[in-house]
């Protein structure tokens, strides 16, 4: 250990017994909240109980709101609001769902037990050292003519005691030192096993997550089908049907003017190949065939080829992700590098991928301007969407002047199979 | 012959303009909107109007919306409506009114120039101009219907002709008889369906599909 080392440890200390101290007062100003809170339920026969109760819950919720953040400080994790959203904004539904809400009932019992255990642990720790620092200054004390002073049963007159107090107290001090992160734990922990949503209530949440993103998938799709359907309907149906007047005029024309005829016939070639263009470029909105056929390294380096700014690619994966996956991850870099392109302003461009702890990873960043957002509607909520199917998360880093960078990641398994290099199939 | 044209695609737009002007059509007015074709409409009561289904605002069947709209304002409005696939309800809608001079063709059509134009002109002479498609949908529904299974195969030719609205000439010379050929087997088909048969070309065109469609 390092005297720096030393120092932080009791510089840490010296914090957790103050705020453990200040913070006993605070649990006892809790205790008021249990009779306050169960007053509102029979007075809601009157009336005068909804807005009682409302009030002290919220109250309640933003005491315990509180020791969520105080206590997830001292822990080193967040502990969530396990809070039920009500159905609507009327008061009798309001107090209903907060009734029926068993974090309430949580949060209720929170309060004693927190009020006796905050006042226990807050005080021992600063116990503790205070008489161990009191054992330590024992034998100048008694120097000092304090004959009466004790430390465990050995005073002045104990043969030995002038060695064995500084040693005891020297041991003492070292249990304070070993104790009190410890001991300032023990609130925190019942606040996390009270406070924190229940297996149920985080169950109940993850239900809710999953039907929002299969809400949003389903959207998503859909927006999608009727993307491609107009894109078929505006491009390359509309261009046959032009190609088909012009053979049609050209064969009513064939014998009168010749001349007319070759001008049609260029014009039905050039929609040929414009309607032939229009659906390469819709196929490759469904499914870039590089994305099949050289996954997803592959993919992104054409991407990065085809791209107008300079693109650093760096993708290291062992394998490849299920298609769908693949595909999210496709589009959802190729919409980032689109953004780059479009709004930031940059000279260059990067793009890192990486799998690691079942987790792939993809980071587009640019030396832009920054100030990128997902805005509802844009592209980057797009990816959001798009990734949210696979439980996959965005993450915009983008201060106002850049540089931005878009962190997508999704959790998936990579199978063994190695992508084909070219040199093997050529 | 003076046309409105309601089509929002720039290109199929110019050609069916340089189309039209070929035949001797005059194109007054070219509008790329449901409510602009809808004005265009009332406002030049042309001698046929050409119009896509899908028109902008909605891109859904905005078209044929304003078509319809169109001939409450001015009834008998003749209107043929263009399509990239067909609908058996849209052409229901279009002969609802028994008013006649209406046509519902695929775009795919516009490549048979002569048959198109002649499509136009039928139809802005108060006849009907139904595409084969919409007549294949009509008759698959009658699979079961018993008068329609007494039909021989040559009166079933003669019925489907028929319904997409070609003329008694038309339809002999289409399947290589005279016109009187065309005449006999038109009667013993109103007589299977029990339908009246009536001297007028359109009336006979739209008592079929009117049959067709109640099946």
């Amino acid at each position: 250990m390092t005297d720096k080392d030393l120092l932080r440890g009791a510089s840490d200390r010296a914090l957790a017994v103050v705020l453990a101290v200040a913070k006993a007062p605070l649990a006892v100003l809790g205790l008021p909240l249990v009779p306050l809170q169960l007053l509102g339920y029979p007075l809601i026969l009157v009336t005068v109980g909804v807005p009682l109760t409302l009030g002290a819950t919220a109250l309640a919720r933003g005491y315990a709101n509180l020791h969520r953040d105080l206590a997830g400080r001292v822990l080193g994790e967040q502990i969530p609001r396990p809070y039920r959203a009500p159905a609507n904004r009327g008061p009798m539904t309001r107090v209903r769902t907060i009734a029926t809400d068993p974090a309430t009932w949580r949060d209720l019992a929170f309060l004693p037990l927190n009020a006796i255990v905050s006042v226990l642990f807050g005080f021992l720790p600063a116990a503790l050292w205070a008489s161990g620092a009191l054992a330590m200054a024992t034998p100048l004390l008694w120097q000092l003519g304090a004959d009466g002073l004790a430390y465990l049963g050995i005073d002045e007159r104990t043969p030995g005691g002038y060695v064995a107090v500084p040693l005891l107290a020297t041991a003492h001090l070292a249990l304070a030192w070993w104790a009190t992160p410890r001991l300032v734990r023990v609130p925190a922990l019942l606040a996390r096993w009270l406070l924190a949503p229940s297996a149920r209530a985080a169950l109940s949440t993850r239900v809710r997550q999953l039907a929002d993103s299969r809400a949003d998938t389903v959207d998503a799709q859909a927006a999608e089908l009727r993307r491609i359907e107009r894109d078929l309907h505006d491009g390359a149906q509309a261009r046959l049907v032009a190609l088909g007047m012009s053979l049609g005029m050209a064969e009513e024309l064939l014998a009168r003017d010749p001349e007319a005829v070759r001008a049609l016939l260029a014009e039905a070639r050039e929609s040929s190949s414009l309607a032939l263009a229009e659906l390469r470029g819709l196929v490759r909105g469904i499914h870039p065939p590089v994305l099949a056929d050289r996954g997803l390294d592959g993919a992104l380096r054409a991407l990065a080829l085809a791209h107008p700014l300079p693109v650093a690619v760096d993708v290291e994966l062992a394998g490849r992700p299920q298609a769908p996956v693949e595909s999210a991850a496709y589009f959802a870099a190729a919409e980032a590098l689109t953004n780059v392109a479009k709004h930031s302003g940059a000279t260059g461009a990067w793009l890192r991928v990486r799998h690691e702890a079942g987790v792939l990873r993809l980071v587009v960043g640019d030396d832009g301007r920054g100030g990128a957002r997902a805005d509802a509607g844009g592209g980057l909520r797009g990816i959001e969407r798009r990734l949210a199917a696979f439980d996959g998360t965005l993450v915009i880093t983008s201060p106002v002047g850049g540089p931005t960078t878009v962190t997508m990641e999704l959790p998936c398994a990579l199978s063994s199979e190695k992508t084909s290099s070219c040199s093997e199939t050529a | 012959m003076r046309v409105v044209l309601g089509e929002d695609l720039v290109l199929l737009r110019d050609g069916l303009i340089r189309l039209l002007r070929a035949y001797d059509f005059e194109v007054v007015e070219a509008v790329d909107s449901g409510p602009a074709l809808l004005e265009a409409l009332v406002r030049h009561r042309p001698d046929v109007a050409v119009v896509d289904v899908r028109l902008p605002p909605t891109f859904t069947d905005e078209g044929l919306r304003a078509a319809i709209r169109a001939r409450k304002r001015v009834p008998g409005l003749p209107v043929l409506v263009l399509s990239q696939y067909v609908e058996r309800l849209y052409a229901r809608e279009l002969l609802s009114d028994r008013g006649g001079a209406v046509g519902y063709l695929l775009k795919d059509r516009v490549s048979d120039v002569r048959q198109f134009v002649d499509a136009i002109r039928r139809v802005a002479a108060g006849g009907t101009a139904m595409d084969p498609e919409v007549v294949t949908q009509l008759l698959a529904r009658g699979g079961r219907d018993q008068s329609l299974a007494a039909l021989t195969p040559r009166e079933r030719e003669v019925l489907s002709l028929m319904a997409e609205g070609r003329s008694n000439g038309a339809i002999a010379a289409r399947l290589f008889v005279t016109e009187k050929a065309v005449g006999k087997h038109i009667a013993n088909i109103f007589a299977k369906l029990d339908l009246p048969l009536s001297e007028d070309d359109n009336r006979r065109v739209l008592a079929v599909l009117a049959y067709l469609d109640r099946l």
